[in-house]
């Protein structure tokens, strides 16, 4: 038997510890941070945000990268948003426990795990090749749409969950079908949860490279796209690129390129951190 | 306000509707089932015409990988060896400090700092993969080259380091969500016995929580063997069959990502390597991902 004093004096270790390794993590974010800062600060002015890329690395900007991730986005949100929230209503409001909806659940969650570039890879066989939808920002977008579809489902499920039946079941005593109890109750009330879910997903769209890199993103675009049948290149990509280069020079742009890229994720998901937040004090049921 | 009429035809008509709707938020949800069935249709049609050319011996024993050369070899080990050296380097991170930060968040903590502390740490998991591959080959590699000098500029050890850290989050937000499934009359009845916080967490929640912490380990091997960008910018090119993490060695992932960059025309055996290289990626975090899920199940099943 260990004495008393002894195993008191292991658990203020431990606080210790686990203070320490919290520290360690959060000095990692902040030096990446600050690496960031310190080489790309320098590269951001107007310039940056409206010049095309370049082979001269002071010349380059990031037009095309960041026109390619709103039009890119937009697809994504398109396709993504509509199809998971009403999957996701499915699962919750619907669907009867058997065997088809389990192989459902579990196929969702299993998605959820797919990486990336293996995404990737079936959008390139059935996008570009089979459905001959090109190398375009439609297939890019159709891409990422897939890919974050689980999370969207998966957030929109739990939203529908903190919802009481006790109000859908007022609404169906009152004679309401059940499309109308969830067009005018279910749905608005947990918009809240069902919105952060998309940012998130969003957020997580902005920021993938890897399939977009194999169902061929080009790195040097010089003009803006008229169609969603163009080659695309996005932010990501585009530091990459720069990224995989040696010339220093090049480097800072990755770095400037990659603090407007942490800028918008982080931003969607201190929104989506806050929204929650207030969504839960809010409701009270 | 609006009423509803009920005579026989409206009624029809609003059941009718009411199907159409079940009809297509169905077709949504299975939407989900496609995309799966079109990931296998696409890497298995794939991959049949490249072991037409390639034998699985050669596939499995040939210790060269090389498909973009004159001379080409087909062996596979090289890239697996890769995939798991960068991942072993990232769990080695990611399972000790996850778990630290998840016995104290769940048994430490107050209600305050956890709601402090989690929504920063998640911020570390929204970060976009090529942001830490940029990290990893120009801020940690440099740092570490001051510790071990023959370090060379792509290595493995920065990117599976880096890898673990991005993945830290991820083990720690599910190794608390299990222990803390653990119900409070175990922890009452063990500190009753006179024993501390840390035995307690140590011996009683941590065992009872085991299956849950088991399914966030593998669950986030899953994620590192998939992880793609900050191996590809900061682990190296070249396909090399070595344990040693100091050195540069190409993964699966990266492989794939090598080839996607250059212009390989649609239906060569280098091609279809790429798929070849998909699929296993996809049978390995398959096989973790249902796994993992299943163990994850247990507990809950266990304390509802």
């Amino acid at each position: 038997m260990i004495p008393l004093k002894r195993r008191k004096a292991y658990d203020a270790i431990f606080v210790w510890l686990s203070g320490l390794v919290l520290f360690f993590s959060l000095l990692t974010l902040f030096s990446l941070m600050m690496s960031l800062l310190i080489q790309g600060v320098p590269r951001l002015n107007v310039a940056f945000f409206v010049s095309f890329p370049s082979r001269f690395a002071e010349q380059a900007g990031i037009l095309s990268a960041w026109v390619g991730t709103l039009t890119v986005m937009s697809v994504t949100a398109v396709v993504a948003v509509p199809v998971g929230i009403l999957a996701g209503l499915y699962l919750e409001e619907y669907a009867s426990k058997n065997f088809l909806t389990s192989i459902i659940e579990i196929n969702i969650s299993n998605l959820a795990g797919v990486p990336s570039i293996v995404y990737g890879l079936m959008a390139l066989g059935i996008f570009v090749y089979q459905m001959h939808l090109g190398q375009s920002i439609l297939t890019a977008g159709l891409t990422l749409g897939l890919l974050v579809l689980p999370i969207i489902i998966v957030t929109t499920r739990e939203a529908l969950r903190t919802i009481p039946t006790t109000m859908r079941e007022a609404a169906y005593a009152l004679g309401a079908t059940r499309w109308q109890v969830m067009r005018d109750h279910t749905i608005p009330y947990s918009m809240g949860g069902i919105l952060t879910g998309v940012i998130i997903a969003l957020s997580r769209a902005i920021g993938e490279t890897a399939p977009l890199i194999t169902i061929g993103a080009l790195t040097f675009i010089a003009f803006l796209p008229s169609s969603i049948m163009d080659p695309f290149t996005v932010l990501p990509i585009q530091m990459f690129n720069w990224v995989s280069r040696p010339q220093e020079e090049f480097h800072q742009n990755a770095a400037a390129a990659g603090i407007v890229l942490i800028g918008l994720t982080l931003t969607m998901n201190a929104l989506a951190i806050y929204m929650r937040y207030q969504f839960r004090k809010r409701i009270k049921w | 306000m609006k009423f509803q009429t009920f005579n026989k035809n409206s009624k029809k008509l609003l059941c009718f509707k009411e199907r159409l709707i079940e009809v297509g938020l169905f077709l949504c949800a299975f939407l989900s089932i496609l995309i799966t069935l079109g990931i296998v249709f696409i890497l298995i049609s794939e991959s049949i015409p490249f072991f037409r050319e390639v034998s699985i011996r050669d596939f499995l024993t040939d210790p060269q990988w090389t498909p973009l050369f004159f001379d080409a070899h087909y062996g596979i080990a090289s890239l697996i060896l890769g995939t798991m050296v960068t991942t072993f380097v990232a769990l080695s991170f990611a399972i000790p400090l996850g778990s630290i930060i998840a016995i104290y968040l769940s048994e430490y903590a107050s209600h305050h700092v956890r709601e402090t502390i989690k929504p920063i740490l998640e911020l570390l998991s929204a970060v976009p993969t090529v942001v830490y591959g940029y990290f990893a080959l120009l801020f940690v590699t440099p740092l570490l080259q001051k510790i071990f000098p023959e370090l060379s500029g792509f290595n493995m050890l920065s990117a599976g380091f880096v890898m673990g850290i991005m993945i830290v989050p991820y083990v720690s937000s599910l190794c608390e969500d299990a222990m803390r499934a653990v119900p409070m009359y175990m922890r009452e009845g063990s500190l009753a016995m006179g024993a501390t916080k840390l035995q307690t967490s140590l011996r009683v929640i941590f065992p009872s929580a085991i299956s849950g912490i088991v399914a966030a380990y593998i669950l986030a091997l899953s994620r590192a063997v998939g992880e793609t960008m900050i191996v590809a910018i900061a682990a190296g090119m070249q396909p090399n069959l070595t344990l040693d993490p100091r050195e540069p060695a190409q993964t699966l992932t990266a492989y794939i990502v090598q080839v996607s960059l250059g212009d390989l025309p649609h239906g060569t055996v280098g091609y279809q390597t790429i798929f070849v290289c998909g699929l296993i990626l996809f049978l390995m975090t398959f096989v973790f991902n249902i796994f993992g899920h299943v163990m994850k199940k247990l507990t809950r099943e266990v304390y509802e």
